[in-house]
C-alpha cells in the first residue's frame, strides 16, 4: 500500500528522461527548447512562503532517494536493517533522514528529560548523568563512518542483490558532536580499576534488546565518543536519540544507541552480540571473535544498477565511496575491464581517518560494456582484496566483514548489473 | 589485545591517563540503581542471581513465552532463530548456528534471555523462569537429561560444546601480509569472464504492483509468507475508508507484528491473528488461549467496535486488567484512527 517508486519504473523513467535530455539538451539540437523559449509557470507565479515547511524535507522529485530494506533478510522489521541510498548521494556526509537503520527491538522514543547515563563497575565513584550534564562536558566534533559488520554480507556466496544500496548501503558517514568517553571515565575515576591493561568497558543501550558490547580499555580511552548531535542537529530516533556511542572505525553494532550504562570490568561480558553474532566463521568451522575493525573497502556508486548511464557515450563521471576503519584512505584505483588494468581515481579531498572518502574518475566512455571495479588503499598500506582472495582465506560462511572488490557489468545501453568475474 | 593498536600507542594511552578530579558533574549512583541496571552475566557466572529451574518446568515456560517464534522444540519458526540442533554443521555450507552448536558460553544464553526476551516483553521473567528456560534449551540440544536442574550453584561448571571453537581476530597476521604493497596496475589478468549474475538469482526487492517477488532460497518461510499480503479490502463499507488512513494504519501495525499476524494463512503467535476481528465479539479467534480477563469481558459481550478497540489500545492494561498483552499502548489519536482503519480494512 505504500506509494514508493519502484526501482524498475524509476530506471525506466530515468532512461526516458535521459533520452529526452539528450535530444532537448543537446547543443546541436535543431529545434528550440520550449523550457527556454516559453515562459514557465515557476518563472511567472510565486513559490511557497518561508514557513511552508518549518522543517524541510527533500523536494518530491527526490522521493526515490530513500532507505529500503530487503524483506526476506529478517523475520520482522522490528529487529532488522535497511539500507542507505548511496547510489543517489554524492559528497561524503550522509543526511540523517536516509542513513541506514539497524534495530534489535525497534527504534524507541526516549525523551532527553528521561535520559540517564550510568557509569559503574571498577570506578572510584559510580555516577549517574542526565542529558543536561553531558552538555556541560567539553565537546568534540568528528566525522566518522558507521558501517554494519554485515554490510555486503549477502554477497559472500556470490552476486546476489542488484544495487549498491543493497550491497553496500549499511553505511553512513556523519559529523558527530559529543564528549570523549575518556573524559567521562575520568569523571568517575579509574583508580579503582588498577592496572588498565586488560581492562574492558561494557556498554549497554536503554531499549528492550539491551544490546551490549565489550570494548577494550585501550579503545575506550582512545577515540570513542558519547555523541548527541549528528550533522549539526539532534540524533534521529532511529540512530539512538538522544545519545549514542560512536566507536570510530569499528563495526556498527558496537555504536550502542540510547546508551544508558558504561561498566568498567575485568573481562568481556561475551554478550550475545559478541559471541553468537558478529563472529566470523571460517571454512574449517572455527570462528574469529573480536573482529572489531572494518577493513578498507570501496564501491562505485554511479554508474551502478540503480544509477545507470542515461546519456550515451562521451564524458562520464564514475564516482564512489571508500573508507577504512584502520585510518585514512590514501588512494582509490578504478578498473573498467574487470581488473585487468587500473587507473588511479581523484579523491575529492585528502582522506580523513575513519571517515568516508569520495572518489571520482572523470572519463570518456566509448559506449562499450565495462566491468567497473574500485580498489581502496589506506594509510597502513592495505589494499582492498578481491572477493576471491577473501574467500581463499575465510571460506563462504563468514557473514560479516566482506570488504571484497565489487564488480558492476555496465552494458552498452548504460544499464548495470551486479556480477562476479573471474 | 594490542593487535589493533600499536603496542606502544596502547601503553602510552594508558600510562598518560590522568586521574584528574574531574568537573564535578553528575551525581553518585545509588546501590539500588546500580542493582536495577547492572544485570549482565559473565562467563564465570558473575552477575547471576540466586535461583534454579529444571528442564521440565522450562518446557512449560518455553511453550508459553518462547515457542511462538522459536518453536515448541526450539527449532525456530520461519526466520526466527533456531535455538537447537545444528551440531557438526559449522564447517559445512550454510552452518546452523544454535545455542547448542555455536554459542561458546552458557552465560550468554542466560544473560540474553534475562535482559532481552521475550521479544516485545523484555525483562519480565523471574530468575527461576530464566534458569528453567535455559535448562530446557540445553535439553532441546541433547546436552542434559529432562530431570536436569540448572542453578546459580552448578552454572559455572557447565561447558558448552563449541567453547573452543573461537579464535581472537587474526586478520593482521593472516591477511595483511598478503594484501599490502603496491598493487598491479596493468596486465593484471588474462581474461575476465562473468562467473555469477545477480539478475539470475533475482532476489532484489521490487516494489512494483502485481509483480511476484522471488523468495530467497535461504529465507521466506511460512511466517513471512503469512505476513506478506493482507487480505484485499472488498466490502463496500471498507471502500469508504480513506486509503491513506489504511496505509498509515499498516505502518502503525508494525508495532504489533512481532506478536500478531494478519492475512490469509496467518497463524496465532504470542497474540491472536487479527485479520477478522473488527465489529466481531472479542475473544473468538480460533485456537488462541486468551487471558481469563479478556475471556470474562468477552462473555459479558465485549465487541471490537472502533470505540472499544481504541480504548483498549490507548491503555491495554487499564481497559482489560489482567490482559496478557504487554503492549504499552498508542498515545496518538492519529495512530489510533489509523490502526482502526487498517484492521477494519482487513475484515472479511
Amino acid at each position: 500500500m505504500t506509494n514508493r517508486t519502484s526501482r524498475r519504473s524509476f530506471l525506466a523513467k530515468g532512461l526516458a528522461t535521459g533520452a529526452a535530455a539528450t535530444v532537448a539538451g543537446s547543443a546541436n539540437s535543431a529545434t528550440s527548447d520550449p523550457l527556454i523559449t516559453e515562459v514557465q509557470p515557476w518563472a511567472q507565479g510565486l513559490g511557497d512562503g518561508v514557513d511552508a515547511t518549518p522543517y524541510g524535507l527533500p523536494i518530491e522529485y527526490e522521493a526515490d532517494v530513500i532507505r529500503r530494506n530487503v524483506d526476506w533478510l529478517t523475520a520482522d522489521t522490528i529487529s532488522s536493517v535497511n539500507f542507505t541510498p548511496i547510489h543517489a548521494l554524492d559528497g561524503t556526509i550522509t543526511p540523517q533522514g536516509c542513513a541506514f537503520e539497524r534495530h534489535h527491538s525497534g527504534a524507541i522514543e526516549l525523551r532527553k528529560e528521561d535520559y540517564r547515563l550510568m557509569i559503574n563497575g571498577l570506578v572510584d565513584r559510580p555516577l549517574v548523568f542526565t542529558y543536561a550534564d553531558l552538555e556541560r562536558f567539553p565537546r568534540q566534533n568528528h566525522v566518522y563512518f558507521c558501517e554494519c559488520a554485515a554490510n555486503s554480507g549477502m554477497e559472500w556466496a556470490g552476486a546476489q542483490l542488484n544495487g549498491a544500496q543493497f550491497t553496500h548501503g549499511m553505511i553512513h558517514n556523519m559529523e558527530y558532536t559529543g564528549v570523549s568517553l575518556r573524559t567521562i571515565l575520568e569523571e568517575a575515576g579509574l583508580g579503582a580499576a588498577g592496572d588498565l591493561a586488560g581492562k574492558w568497558v561494557y556498554v549497554e543501550g536503554a531499549d528492550a534488546s539491551s544490546n551490549g558490547r565489550s570494548i577494550p580499555m585501550e579503545k575506550a580511552l582512545d577515540d570513542v565518543l558519547v555523541a548527541f548531535k549528528a550533522n549539526g542537529e539532534a540524533l534521529r530516533k532511529e540512530h539512538g536519540y538522544p545519545v549514542r556511542l560512536v566507536v570510530p572505525g569499528w563495526e556498527g553494532n558496537m555504536w550502542i544507541k540510547w546508551i544508558r550504562r558504561i561498566e568498567v570490568m575485568d573481562g568481556p561480558v561475551e554478550s550475545r552480540e559478541e559471541t553468537s553474532k558478529y563472529t566470523d566463521t571460517l571454512a574449517d568451522g572455527i570462528s574469529r571473535k573480536w573482529t572489531w575493525a572494518m577493513d578498507a573497502k570501496s564501491v562505485v556508486t554511479s554508474p551502478s544498477p540503480q544509477s545507470p548511464i542515461t546519456h550515451g557515450k562521451g564524458p562520464l563521471v564514475i564516482t564512489g565511496l571508500a573508507w577504512s576503519g584502520r585510518g585514512a584512505i590514501t588512494r582509490v584505483d578504478v578498473s573498467r575491464d574487470g581488473g585487468k588494468t587500473w587507473e588511479t581515481a581523484r579523491l575529492a579531498k585528502p582522506g580523513e581517518r575513519m571517515a568516508v572518502s569520495r572518489f571520482y574518475l572523470d572519463t570518456d566512455w566509448d559506449g562499450e560494456e565495462m566491468f567497473l571495479q574500485s580498489r581502496a588503499m589506506d594509510e597502513t598500506g592495505y589494499v582492498q582484496p578481491t572477493k576471491t582472495q577473501l574467500r581463499d582465506v575465510r571460506g563462504l560462511n563468514s557473514i560479516y566483514h566482506n570488504n571484497g572488490i565489487q564488480t558492476w557489468w555496465v552494458r552498452p545501453d548504460g544499464k548495470a548489473e551486479n556480477v562476479e568475474v573471474s | 589485545m594490542s593487535k589493533f593498536l600499536e603496542l606502544t600507542t596502547a601503553l602510552l594511552l594508558i600510562s598518560t591517563f590522568a586521574h584528574a578530579d574531574g568537573l564535578g558533574l553528575g551525581r553518585d549512583a545509588l546501590p539500588e540503581e546500580i542493582a536495577a541496571w547492572d544485570k549482565d552475566v559473565s562467563p564465570d557466572g558473575t552477575g547471576l542471581p540466586e535461583g534454579s529451574g529444571d528442564a521440565l518446568t522450562g518446557e512449560e515456560v518455553f511453550a508459553d513465552k518462547c515457542a511462538a517464534c522459536h518453536g515448541d522444540f526450539a527449532e525456530g519458526i520461519g526466520n526466527w532463530p533456531k535455538l537447537a540442533g545444528g551440531w557438526g554443521t559449522l564447517d559445512r555450507e550454510d552452518p546452523v548456528k544454535t545455542v547448542g552448536s555455536y554459542w561458546p558460553y552458557l552465560s550468554t544464553t542466560w544473560d540474553y534471555i534475562n535482559r532481552s526476551m521475550p521479544f516485545g516483553d523484555a525483562q519480565s521473567l523471574e530468575p527461576d523462569e530464566v534458569y528453567a528456560i535455559v535448562a530446557y534449551i540445553l535439553y532441546s540440544n541433547d546436552l542434559v537429561d529432562d530431570d536436569f536442574e540448572l542453578s546459580h550453584e552448578n552454572f559455572a561448571g557447565f561447558e558448552m560444546p563449541n567453547a573452543e571453537g573461537f579464535i581472537v581476530d587474526d586478520r593482521i597476521e593472516t591477511e595483511f601480509p598478503k594484501w599490502v604493497g603496491e598493487p598491479c596496475m596493468e596486465n593484471c589478468k588474462d581474461e575476465v569472464e562473468v562467473t555469477m549474475r545477480a539478475m539470475v538469482l533475482d532476489v532484489t526487492p521490487q516494489v512494483e504492483s502485481g509483480e511476484a517477488e522471488s523468495p530467497s532460497p535461504a529465507a521466506a518461510d511460512t511466517a513471512d509468507e503469512a505476513m506478506a499480503e493482507p487480505a484485499e479490502p472488498v466490502e463496500e463499507h471498507i471502500a469508504a475508508i480513506d486509503p491513506a488512513l489504511i496505509a498509515a494504519g499498516e505502518k502503525v501495525f508494525r508495532k504489533c507484528k512481532a506478536c500478531h499476524l494478519v492475512g490469509d494463512g496467518a497463524k496465532n503467535r504470542v497474540g491472536p491473528v487479527l485479520t477478522d476481528i473488527m465489529g466481531k465479539p472479542a475473544g473468538q479467534v480460533e485456537g488462541f488461549n486468551y487471558s481469563s480477563a479478556l475471556a470474562d469481558m468477552a462473555d459479558e459481550g465485549l465487541v471490537w467496535s472502533a470505540e472499544n478497540l481504541k480504548a483498549f489500545l490507548t491503555n491495554p492494561k487499564s481497559f482489560i486488567a489482567g490482559t496478557k498483552m504487554s503492549f504499552v499502548g498508542l498515545r496518538k489519536d492519529a495512530e489510533l484512527d489509523a490502526i482502526t482503519a487498517y484492521l477494519t480494512s482487513l475484515a472479511r
